[in-house]
């Protein structure tokens, strides 16, 4: 598999860290949302939205993958 | 000797081999396959299971009974296959499981026990107890059944792996892949061409067949040299693609040409744009009784032989078959001076050869151990014996559409053709062409190369003149399906691993239909050659056994690697040090010269002590150095520890975010000590955050969670607070940092730093520049020890020379250099914290500091680590213990219990996770998490160390064993 990331061009997996599902950190105290977002996940079959970080130049990256057919549609800058 | 004229070797260069110890010689251009038929050799293997004498039955890589062992020792290579490698000088090649010799077998016997060794009869017949198992039938069945052994020798075999980027991949060689790869070179695309042979060319170089007005051989070599000469193309002979997976990337494995300095095999990872898969078919056997006798081949191997290697594999030949393509093959026996003895055809068909002909016959079974005769079933049904040392067999072409199937397709059945052609659509980026794809003929696998070739050229976007289609052969090749012969018998369906129809049969009556049911219960397929030339057979035989179609029964699942690969080849460059890369310090000749015991920490090497003389254990050692820094001064290298720059106008607001503490109250010039929770709220790692300005700050962590520290405060900053301006660098290498510990340590530094320390600018916890032999340096007061200490940093490039002074100045005054052990002993005493307590299940209430995570704002893991079970006062809670008992020894991994309850798992109360014998207090002191430690100080709990057999009584107590005021650290 290779990623597009953003500063570096096109890399192999080799290059990247997998940094789990791209989800949105909860607020306040602990409840039903930070239970999720620390424990749940989706299996999703399809679009997978995932952080993936270039170990080469540190940016962590949002990738939009399916995971049936492993395309990679978006790659774009977690930061941006 | 039964080589014949022609042929594509070269006799002007003749090479001597052995094989079982015997000296023969062959030419280069030979396989061993070729060279052992060249020499009468007609026995080479034995089978798996019943241990029957196997010859050679195909001319590739889908050959599954002549497996032989290559060399011996260190370079020994079990399970090659002789029909693709490649005649060296000196080769010397041994048959496998055969005992005494591949002649004479006494395992044999199995053979005669076939009766009872069908499917399924290791499952039926091998239950008991699982040590009954693991003791007696196992290695009773591993002797009798098997394949090549290893020589038990670390391997010096040689291998590489590489990588390649390329425009059009070209899997095959052939008609199909030559003409692929030439039209699309043409057009300017940057090509690979990649064929399993050491000879471009396929069939071309097989069949004797006009392509372009000149023998086919002779037109395969001439579009390899114009490949070849282009600089758009590379051309990997010997290189078969083992694998397809995602986004065009592509595994292949390149065995090398024979040569002493070359790699045994490189690995290679392709990545294509687009890829033509150009792979050919193989023929598949026809089962009738002792098909697997030596003699019996495949038909188009045959042809080869002849042809190609001008190896005549018999005198006297039975050609059978279903198709126009055995009647070639008789022809060319008869060229080659190879008495016909019969041409077989199952159909109606006619006949333009000189040759007794049988239409609409069968061969029934084959005579002899090694084939000396056939008995042939006539249409009328009468039977007839002729004898014959070669059968030559043909039950169709099986295309070879395995790479095809690696991303989930199946492969899809065309009756026309009777066999599995490659889904339309299977592999992104793929074109399957030519025979692979169900093509028949030269002429239409030349134009499918093209047509395939001019599509990727498109789709690339280049343009130019296709190359003309060379004049090849077009007549149809007439065939109908040939599976399996009736009659009584064992037909072999999987050559390698012994499964006849019998046991495909027995499976579907024992009720194991599905296919891959079949496949496991016989283990038909399993063998090193997957099936490949008997896998279509044998669905057949279970189609009919269960009353369906072939495509109705479908496939099993194919999965990379198509060809066997070397384990070595997979991981080559990852052993040794490849595997794991060593990092050093800048004072690790000064460590080596002191003669200190390295010990990893990570990819790190750390020195665990120095040895004097007279010290004769490492506790020797270890307690002089730990006194040392007590009673004197003591340098430690603390390189390794991870060094984390953090810069920018909201590095403050940053780091109050990944700590639990807060640091942007933090004064410049400080220092403080900090926790990181993950996001479940256990701890991550723990250690010191310096501000070294207004907006930077010096972030350290332990040696083993620097990369994840890192990556998580990475994560922090551009994921979690993308609002905050702040830059984060790894400083680790660039720095060399050494502790100066004990009460000598001011004096020592004042002698060596360019400008000595004015006290009440360096208290406990104080940072700042300094500068020492006019080299910028950092000074940071801080301990590990509890003594009045200090870490000097300088640029890594004078640590050597740092260390070197440090070390002397500290001899000098009666100290010295302290390594790991020292250290551990020195923080066990003043209960400072490494990962033997975070051990990642330990949160900050734990480990009594649950006054360091703030209040007042959000932290990562503070909601988690909130949660009423991680505040619970049952948990485990640090403490310190003492033994009390006779034994007056800890053990670290020890379980805790109360001196009256049974030492047993529900009684536990706890666990100790860190011990030292502390010279300073003359007894051992362990760290431990106990049930309700802190309320507990000054009971006594039983120690058990169930694993080593040590128990004792100890005193629980504070952690901190030594100078609990803190007097001297900031003294």
């Amino acid at each position: 598999m290779r990623l597009t990331c953003p500063h570096c061009g096109t890399r192999d997996l080799r290059e990247f860290t997998y940094g789990g599902a791209a989800l949105e950190r909860p607020t306040g105290d602990w409840g039903p949302a930070w239970d999720a977002y620390v424990h749940l996940r989706e299996n999703p079959a399809g679009a997978s939205f995932e952080w993936w970080q270039h170990d080469v130049c540190a940016t962590w990256l949002k990738v939009d993958r399916d995971t049936r057919t492993h395309v990679i549609s978006q790659v774009t800058e977690a930061r941006a | 000797m039964s080589r014949i004229a022609g042929g594509l070797i070269d006799r002007t260069r003749p090479v001597s081999f052995t094989f079982d110890g015997h000296a023969y010689q062959g030419f280069a251009g030979d396989t061993l396959a070729s060279a052992l038929i060249a020499n009468d050799q007609r026995t080479v293997a034995r089978s798996f299971k019943y241990h029957r004498p196997r010859g050679i039955l195909s001319a590739g890589s889908e050959e599954p009974n002549a497996l032989v062992t290559l060399g011996r020792g260190t370079g020994q290579e079990p399970n090659a296959r002789a029909t693709m490698v490649e005649l060296r000088e000196g080769l010397a090649a041994r048959s496998q499981n055969a005992w005494p010799s591949v002649g004479f077998d006494l395992m044999e016997v199995n053979d005669l026990a076939a009766p009872f060794l069908t499917a399924g009869f290791y499952y039926k017949t091998f239950m008991g107890p699982y040590r009954i198992w693991e003791r007696l039938f196992e290695p009773a069945i591993r002797r009798a059944a098997g394949l090549g052994v290893l020589s038990k020798e670390a391997a010096d075999l040689r291998f590489e792996k590489a990588f390649a980027f390329c425009d059009l991949l070209v899997i095959g060689a052939g008609p199909t892949g030559l003409m692929a790869a030439l039209t699309a070179a043409e057009a300017g695309a940057d090509v690979i061409l990649a064929d399993e042979d050491f000879l471009p060319g396929g069939r071309l170089n097989s069949d004797r067949q006009e392509v372009g007005g000149q023998a086919s051989s002779a037109w395969a070599g001439e579009v390899t040299a114009r490949l070849e000469a282009m600089e758009n193309v590379r051309i990997l002979r010997r290189t078969a693609v083992t694998g397809v997976y995602d986004q065009g990337t592509y595994g292949a494995l390149q065995r090398h040409a024979p040569g002493p300095t070359r790699p045994l095999e490189t690995f290679w990872r392709i990545v294509a744009r687009h890829a033509i898969l150009a792979a050919g078919a193989v023929e598949r056997p026809v089962a009738f009784a002792n098909n697997d006798r030596p003699g019996v081949m495949l038909a188009g191997a045959v042809r080869t032989y002849v042809n190609r290697f001008a190896a005549a594999p018999g005198q006297t030949a039975v050609v059978f078959g279903a198709s126009d393509s055995v009647h070639r093959t008789a022809a060319d026996l008869r060229r080659a001076g190879v008495h016909v003895a019969a041409l077989v055809d199952a159909r109606d068909a006619p006949c333009d050869l000189d040759v007794p002909f049988y239409p609409g016959a069968q061969v029934e079974r084959v005579l002899g151990r090694e084939a000396e005769g056939v008995v042939i079933r006539r249409a009328d049904g009468t039977e007839e014996r002729v004898q014959a040392d070669l059968v030559a067999m043909s039950g169709g072409w099986n295309p070879l559409v395995h790479l095809s199937c690696h991303m989930n397709a199946r492969p899809v059945w065309r009756d026309d053709i009777a066999a599995f052609v490659p889904a339309p659509g299977a592999v992104p980026g793929m074109i399957p062409a030519g025979a692979c794809n169900g093509e028949v003929t030269t002429a239409a696998c030349l134009a499918a190369g093209r047509d395939a070739a001019r599509q990727v050229v498109s789709d690339l976007g280049l343009s130019g003149a296709s190359p003309d289609l060379p004049e090849a052969e077009d007549r149809e090749a007439r065939a109908e399906p040939l599976w399996v012969v009736p009659g009584k018998g064992r037909k072999w369906v999987d050559f390698q691993n012994d499964v006849t129809t019998k046991d495909v049969e027995q499976a579907a009556r024992e009720n194991f239909r599905s296919v891959e049911h079949m496949k496991r219960y016989t283990t038909q397929g399993m063998a090193t050659d997957q099936g490949r030339t008997g896998g279509v057979t044998a669905l057949a035989v279970l189609a009919d056994a269960t009353g369906r179609s072939i495509p109705g029964t479908g496939t099993t699942t194919y999965r990379p690697p198509y060809t066997p690969v070397h384990i070595g080849a997979l991981g080559a460059g990852g052993q040794g040090k490849g595997f794991a890369p060593e990092r050093f310090t800048a004072a690790h000749p000064v460590h080596l010269s002191m003669t200190a015991p390295m010990i990893e920490a990570g990819l790190w090497y750390r020195p665990s002590f120095y040895p004097r003389e007279g010290e004769k254990t490492w506790r020797a050692s270890c307690d002089r150095e730990a006194l040392m820094v007590r009673n004197s001064v003591g340098i430690c290298d603390v390189t390794t520890l991870g060094k984390i720059d953090v810069q920018g106008p909201d590095a403050a607001e940053f780091l109050d975010f990944v700590y639990t503490g807060t640091m942007s109250t933090l004064k410049v010039g400080r220092v403080r000590y900090g926790l990181m929770l993950r996001e479940d709220g256990q701890i991550m790692d723990d250690g010191t955050c310096a501000r070294l300005g207004e907006a930077h700050y010096l972030v350290t962590t332990t040696t083993a969670a620097a990369g994840l520290v890192m990556k998580q405060m990475e994560f922090a900053a551009q994921v979690l607070r993308p609002d905050l301006d702040v830059r984060l660098m790894s400083v680790t290498e660039q720095w060399f940092q050494a502790a100066v510990a004990g009460p000598k340590s001011r004096d020592l530094l004042n002698d060596l730093l360019d400008a000595p320390l004015e006290p009440e600018d360096w208290p406990f916890m104080a940072c700042g520049a300094v500068s020492v032999g006019g080299v910028p340096a950092r000074l940071f007061r801080i301990s590990f020890s509890g003594e009045h200490a200090y870490e000097l940093a300088v640029p890594a490039r004078y640590g050597e020379s740092l260390f070197r002074q440090l070390v002397a100045r500290a001899e000098s005054m009666g100290g010295g250099a302290y390594g790991m052990e020292a250290l551990n002993v020195l923080r066990i005493e003043k209960g400072l914290l490494t990962h033997a307590e975070l051990d990642g299940r330990t949160t900050a209430y734990d480990l009594n500091l649950k006054g360091m995570m703030k209040r007042s704002k959000d932290f990562v893991g503070r909601a988690a680590a909130g949660r009423e079970g991680l505040l619970d006062e049952d948990r485990p809670r640090l403490v310190g213990l003492k033994p009390t008992g006779a034994v007056k020894q800890l053990t670290a991994g020890a379980f805790l219990f109360d001196p009256e309850a049974e030492p047993t798992r529900p009684n536990a109360q706890g666990t100790i996770s860190s011990v030292a014998f502390s010279p300073t207090l003359g007894h051992f002191i362990g760290l431990a998490l106990l049930k309700e430690g802190p309320d507990r100080h000054g009971d006594t709990v039983r120690m058990v160390d169930h694993l080593r057999g040590i128990s004792t009584l100890c005193e629980v107590c504070d952690p901190v064993f030594f100078d609990p005021e803190g007097g001297r650290v900031r003294g």
